[in-house]
């Protein structure tokens, strides 16, 4: 049997109102208020730094990245540091992972799984690279993940860049790996953000064996 | 005592980082309270407590990576607590309640969906998170759900018994509403201070409701218009811009000056200069230094306003605006003391602070601290314009184009020279016209009486 889940699309919004909602829906979902809830966004320019972020992976001071409209946030997801922006689809799951398979490595291959079916649509081949989690096209990373865990409740999740300004990803070392980052755009794909939602949605249904009522989505109703 | 151990995070993971302690030794921990993180490749956790009591020992310290299984801690039974700091005035309650007798299934009267406060006419804001009672759990016959460490808490707290409460939480999950819920059903009965309003619907920040949505084109034709959200750097300067106009009484003033004696320079030595020191020789080092010697002579324009009160700054610090490439906005460096730098100091310190706001590399104190600014559209082409006054210095001095122009000159003949317009604006609260005209008239003597030999 499929286990309910509640999504929303969020539209275009702030990295820190974001961060606040997680929390909340992760406290009510710890309490058992909730079902596993699925939380979709694009946040204006804003870097991020995860538990095992080193500073020196940002290149640039955080005066010169505020002047060029960019923000910096510390975190408590996994990973180093990372971008998000326009044009990318941020995925946030606060999934009970007990009611799952109660295993972080398994959680990540399966949202590498999501995303890899997703762009999969549109004809790209997500590949994993071992010890360096996200997703691959070739030699540039497509999609990144951080994964913050409370008592098997998660939050954070993945960033795909679908139509995401490559440039600003030159402020920082994504990651901490000195690998190029791209986007679906890059790539070629001409799809719209929300084209890939949709795949990324149904993708999520069933990698999870989650059931998705049908989305009041916010973007369509504004 | 109870051993803490790494957990098993997955079956692919055999070691993890402890990243944190949330809990000292000493300290009292509850049962499935948050106890220490950790961290795997790229996912961080926070590990609860495997049981109540205190905290007697902590076996790995933070940053060290230990396999799966390996002891990190060990805690002490709750009674042992007695023994820790005398923090403890009265013997722990909770010795006696055990921990919640098995849920067993409440005498589930029908399921009805939740009264009252999902069905208020709430406005169907799509922002607005949906009610608990949207979400009704499947499994009707199923037993409660495993009771989450808040209800538990509620429960004890406020001597609840379980099984009088309705759940209406996935499968008939008893959640902390439903205690409140159940609370308030029981009146003053239950210690009022305790009594918690039902939580109201939490709504998206209202920042976040204002956002536009870009209209969404009509199908087949091209759109009209684009919208697109501001970035973060073109709302300061929105901001700062129409703040500063409705801060300042803004006045321009524009004095002509004979810019020959320094062109007449800057074309003898630049390219020696060029060759010796690297960059360029423009005119704004010799502007600048002109500038920082009539600030020196009218301290006022070199000042802030703060209330009623006239703040004299000590130092002259000059602020010059740069564009970023394409028109995106602008950032003022400041040359610090500039006063106290030659042509040739001033030249290299314009050339490294545009270079490297350009490249977005200044830090953070050189766009601070400024007394005074200068913005040079003459290098876009204007002759003049009127700048908008960087809060909270009084004054600005833009400088036009230089340019070879007819003037008449003594004896009435025309002569070719080297002009250009300077605008002062400045906020006439602070500054009359007649000293704004005189600082302009001292920038414009330096300039026209300068010296060959300076630089």
């Amino acid at each position: 049997m499929s286990r309910p889940c509640e999504f929303r699309d969020l539209g275009r919004m702030g990295y820190e109102a974001a961060y606040a909602l997680q929390r909340e829906l992760v406290s009510r979902r710890k309490a058992g208020e909730i079902p596993d809830q699925l939380l979709f966004v694009e946040h204006p320019p804003v870097i991020t730094m995860g538990r095992n972020a080193r500073e020196a992976n940002i290149l640039f001071s955080r005066e010169a990245l505020f002047a060029s409209g960019v923000e910096v946030h510390e975190t408590d997801r996994g990973g180093d540091v990372t971008y998000h922006g326009p044009g990318q689809i941020v995925g946030y799951p606060i999934f009970d992972l007990r009611e799952w398979k109660r295993d972080v490595g398994a959680y990540l291959r399966a949202v590498e799984q999501v995303i890899i079916e997703a762009i999969g649509e549109f004809g790209y081949e997500g590949e994993r690279v071992p010890g360096a989690t996200g997703v691959w096209v070739g030699p540039a990373k497509v999609a990144a993940i951080g994964v913050h865990l409370s008592r098997w409740v998660s939050s954070h999740g993945f960033a795909l860049n679908v139509e995401t300004n490559l440039d600003h990803f030159k402020f920082i070392v994504p990651c901490g790996l000195n690998k190029p980052v791209t986007s679906l755009r890059a790539l070629g794909c001409s799809a719209s953000v929300e084209g890939v939602k949709e795949s990324l949605l149904a993708a999520f249904s069933e990698v999870f064996e989650i059931e998705i009522p049908q989305p009041a989505t916010m973007s369509r109703l504004a | 005592m109870t051993d803490v151990v790494m957990p098993q995070m997955g079956e692919s993971i055999v070691e993890g980082t402890l990243t944190k302690w949330l809990k000292k030794v000493g300290d009292k921990v509850e049962r499935d309270e948050p106890l220490f993180e950790i961290s795997t490749d790229k996912v961080d956790s926070e590990i609860p407590s495997p049981a109540a009591g205190t905290l007697s020992e902590v076996l790995v310290q933070e940053g060290a990576t230990v396999s799966i299984n390996t002891v990190v801690a060990r805690i002490g039974e709750a009674g042992a607590a007695a023994a820790a700091p005398a923090a403890t005035p009265a013997p722990a309650p909770e010795q006696t309640s055990t921990p919640a007798p098995p849920a067993t299934p409440p005498p589930a009267p029908k399921p009805t969906p939740a009264p009252a406060q999902g069905e208020a006419p709430a406005p169907p804001s799509p922002e607005v998170l949906p009610p608990e009672s949207a979400y009704s759990g499947g499994g009707e016959g199923e037993a409660a759900g495993p009771l989450s460490p808040l209800v538990r808490k509620m429960a004890r707290e406020n001597n609840v018994d379980l099984k009088l409460v309705r759940g209406t939480g996935a499968g008939g999950r008893i959640t902390k509403y439903d205690v409140e819920q159940y609370l308030a059903s029981q009146g003053s009965g239950a210690r009022p201070a305790e009594t918690p309003a039902p939580p109201p619907p939490p709504t998206l920040p209202p920042e976040e409701r204002r956002q536009p949505a870009p209209p969404p084109p009509a199908r087949g034709e091209a759109p009209k218009a684009r919208v697109e959200a501001m970035s973060t750097m073109r709302r300061k300067i929105a901001e700062h811009m129409i703040f500063s106009k409705q801060t300042s009484a803004h006045v321009t003033t524009v004095h002509k000056v004979d810019m020959t004696k320094v062109a007449k320079l800057r074309a003898k030595i630049k390219d020696e200069f060029a060759a010796h020191y690297g960059f360029g020789l423009t005119f704004l080092p010799f502007i600048m230094r002109a500038t920082a010697d009539a600030l020196r002579s009218f301290p006022i324009v070199n000042a802030s306003i703060d209330g009623t009160n006239i703040i004299y700054h000590g130092e002259i610090n000059v602020g010059i605006a740069v564009a970023l490439d394409g028109g995106n906005g602008l950032i003022v460096p400041v040359i610090k003391q500039a006063d106290e730098k030659n042509v040739v100091g001033l030249q290299r310190a314009i050339v490294d602070l545009a270079a490297r706001a350009r490249s977005k590399q200044l830090k953070p104190d050189e766009v601070q601290g400024g007394t005074f600014s200068i913005t040079n559209f003459g290098s876009f082409g204007s002759i003049f314009a009127t700048p908008v006054i960087n809060q909270p210095q009084v004054a600005i001095l833009g400088i036009g184009a230089v340019e070879k122009v007819p003037v008449v000159v003594e004896g009435d003949a025309i002569a070719i020279r080297s002009q250009a317009q300077l605008a002062l604006t400045f906020d006439h609260r602070l500054i009359d016209g007649a000293l704004a005209d005189q600082f302009c008239q001292k920038v414009k003597a330096v300039l026209e009486g300068w010296s060959e030999a300076v630089l």
